[in-house]
């Protein structure tokens, strides 16, 4: 298992590298940078800035010169300062742009993510073992209309109820006053406030999307010839039901590991904008619109970076609940 | 035989399939009973209710499935109680997932299925998943279930059992394999032991092996086995009785010698004539024949005889209206043909 695991962080590092060369390219690709029409806006509206400062600038990122040293630049700089450069659009360093809206983002797609399987895992074992009752039927229509509504517009609906009906101020992930305040406990308390419209959305197409998979996973399993044994022995219904069918039915749970690491970052940006969350998605939306290239380039490495990491987490946990795998050599 | 002797005894047992294409008669009144310490063969074409008859008297026949009519009489023992002490209990009036029938279904009556790779979990150690049934039908603790299962693991003629107790089933042989699940099933010291085709996913002399230990281990622990198989050879190596099944139902039942040397049943000689027989020179082999025509499909049953239209002996106007009737024709042989009326 240990040297399952090293292999394949080892492996890892080829393909980051691989990834870093393709994002810094793929940022690259569009015609003209950000500093040709910074200069260029600045002039329009009559300011005149020196030749020298930008000529600075410009050293600094390497603009004129090779692609290739540019990117050395860049990548050097964030594996031997953590300096991920500057936004241009910003005017501050990406570090301190992202760092905060990451944990944002980790905090709000995860506790989706574990309420979304802890609501979805016993419905969808519920309606496979009672499969065509009134209840998997209801269950069933339910998760239809989850997995249908597009999330912003559930986003939309919510926030005007909680507007109008509930009087309550719903959009972002802090009450005015904590935006920009540091981290106390105060503001931990202010964000879990607010954190449960998000949650709620994000966990409603989860869920949906949950009972389905499981639904249908373990209708498979459940007349597999192991279950009939494991019934023929004995056992309670509830205790072979969870101990062998539900197992083996969740394990593509642990596969979406992976993705879900990286849509957690990514994702949900439609959601985000409408409810304006201080999240990820929309600045990298912008940041890719307006070629800001530090920033949308270290969104690209982040998030590949993160659906690495995440594929090795997918393997490392299925290796962990499948002996398959696990002590395949 | 002695009456106390009666381990099982089913009577007119009719389970059915309620598909959207309508009603499957798995079993359309079957009758027969096992005794104790007896090998019982049920044999017969693939569909014929072999397997829907094993499932019934475990009370797992799966959803849309359902005993629909007739009994099957249980006469358990009661160890406890003074000696000689029995119980008879009708497993059909039981729930299916009760106390009562999972107490009987493991402990009492237990199941080596066919295909021993697809029914261990691929998850779970075969030692997890033979102490798992030893604890739950006896009142002992994880250490103590670990022996037991290490010891009927070696009973059942699987080697090193201490080490390879902890395997994973894919890290065994398909032999292993169906040694881990015997034991699983003797492991509770069941008065019935169903074998539904043990050995058909087995080569032949993985198949060899398997059948000699069952039958050192019946020898030893006494138990019934009901042997379903379709392998004739196999019937006449294990059993001292057989039932023949056609269409949901039994057509002949006899000691394993008669069903050899003097078979009643049209249908049971076909399914001789379709067996090689050793010993014969390849040249002068007859050409096996295969019995003529197919099931029929099992929505409709055929009217009277559900043999006739395949049989070779069959008379117009008399097989294709009447029910035959269930005749002995001999001191414990007996047959469902009008040819013997
Ligand atoms: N789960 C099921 N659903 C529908 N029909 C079934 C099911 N199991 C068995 N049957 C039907 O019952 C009949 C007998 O099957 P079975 O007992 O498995 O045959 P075999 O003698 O080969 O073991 C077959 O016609 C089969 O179609
Ligand atoms: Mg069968």
């Amino acid at each position: 298992m240990l040297v399952y695991i090293a292999r394949r962080v080892l492996l890892m590092i080829p393909t980051i590298f691989l990834i870093s060369i393709i994002s810094f390219v793929a940022i690259q690709l569009p015609p003209g940078d950000f500093m040709t029409s910074y200069v260029a806006g600045l002039r329009t509206m009559g300011e005149n800035i020196e030749q020298e400062a930008i000529d600075n600038l410009r050293e600094r990122y390497g603009l004129g010169q090779p692609v290739y040293v540019q990117y050395i630049k860049w990548i050097s700089g964030i594996i031997l300062r953590g300096d991920w450069g500057q936004s241009m659009e910003w005017q501050k360093p990406v570090k301190d742009l992202i760092g905060e809206r990451i944990l944002l983002t980790v905090v709000l797609s995860l506790v989706s993510l574990l309420v979304s399987w802890f609501i979805a895992i016993p419905i969808g074992v519920y309606s496979a073992t009672h499969q065509y009752s009134i209840l998997d039927y209801v269950m069933s229509i339910i998760s239809f209309i989850g997995v249908g509504v597009p999330g912003f517009l559930l986003a939309l609906i919510i926030m005007y109820f909680a507007q109008t009906r509930l009087n309550l101020n719903v959009g972002g992930l802090f009450s005015q006053e904590y935006i920009n305040a540091p981290w106390s406990v105060e503001r931990v308390i202010d964000m879990l406030k607010h954190l449960w419209i998000p949650v709620l959305i994000l966990a409603v197409e989860g869920t949906a999307g949950g009972i389905r998979t499981t639904r249908a996973n373990l209708l498979d399993e459940l007349n597999k010839p192991y279950v009939e044994l494991a019934r023929a022995k004995g056992l309670s219904e509830w205790k072979l039901i969870w101990k062998y069918p539900v197992r083996i039915a969740l394990n593509p749970f642990f596969s979406t590991v992976g993705w879900s690491l990286a849509s957690l970052i990514s994702g949900a940006t439609l959601i985000s904008v409408v409810l304006s969350l201080q999240t990820t998605g929309p600045m990298q939306l912008r940041a890719l619109t307006s070629q800001d290239m530090y920033l949308a380039g270290s969104f690209l490495l982040i998030l590949s970076v993160l659906t690495v990491i995440g594929t090795l987490i997918s393997d490392i946990l299925l290796a962990w609940v499948d002996p398959r795998i696990r002590l395949e050599k | 035989m002695k009456q106390d002797q009666l381990l099982i005894a089913i009577k007119n047992l009719k389970t059915y399939f309620f598909l959207d294409e309508g009603t499957v008669r798995a079993l359309d009144g079957v009758d027969f009973d096992i005794w104790r310490g007896q090998t019982i063969g049920v044999v017969g074409e693939s569909g014929c209710g072999k397997s829907v008859t094993a499932r019934s008297i475990l009370r797992i026949v799966p959803r849309p499935g359902r005993i629909v009519d007739g009994t099957i009489t249980f006469y358990r023992r009661l160890h406890d109680n003074g000696a000689g002490q029995i119980e008879e209990i009708d497993l059909t009036k039981l729930d299916p997932t009760g106390p009562e029938m999972r107490n009987i279904r493991g402990a009492e009556i237990a199941l080596v299925p066919q295909e021993p790779m697809a029914s261990l979990s691929p998850v779970h150690t075969i030692g997890n998943q033979i102490c798992e049934a030893i604890m739950l039908h006896q009142k002992v603790g994880k250490e103590e279930a670990r022996v037991k299962a290490i010891e009927m693991l070696d009973r059942a003629g699987f080697p090193q059992p201490k080490q390879r107790i902890d395997s994973y089933p894919h890290q065994l042989s398909g032999g292993l394999r169906q040694r881990a699940v015997i034991a699983m099933g003797l492991s509770c010291h069941p008065s019935l032991l169903i074998a539904d085709e043990p050995t058909t996913a087995l080569d032949v002399t993985t198949e060899a092996q398997i059948l000699r230990l069952m039958r050192s281990l019946q020898h030893d622990l006494g138990m019934a086995i009901m042997f379903i198989t379709h392998n004739l050879g196999v019937v006449a190596q294990m059993c001292e009785d057989v039932v023949v099944m056609y269409m949901g139902r039994i057509v002949e039942e006899a000691p394993v010698d008669d069903i050899f040397h003097n078979p009643k049943h049209p249908y049971t000689q076909a399914l001789l004539r379709s067996i090689p027989r050793l010993g014969q020179k390849t040249k002068e082999r007859r050409q096996l024949e295969s019995i003529r025509g197919t099931v029929p499909d099992p929505y409709t049953r055929p009217r009277g005889c559900a043999f006739h239209p395949r049989c070779t002996q069959r008379i117009r106007g008399v097989c294709d209206q009447t029910e035959p009737p269930w005749l002995e024709v001999e001191p414990g042989h007996k047959v469902r043909c009008v040819l013997y009326g």
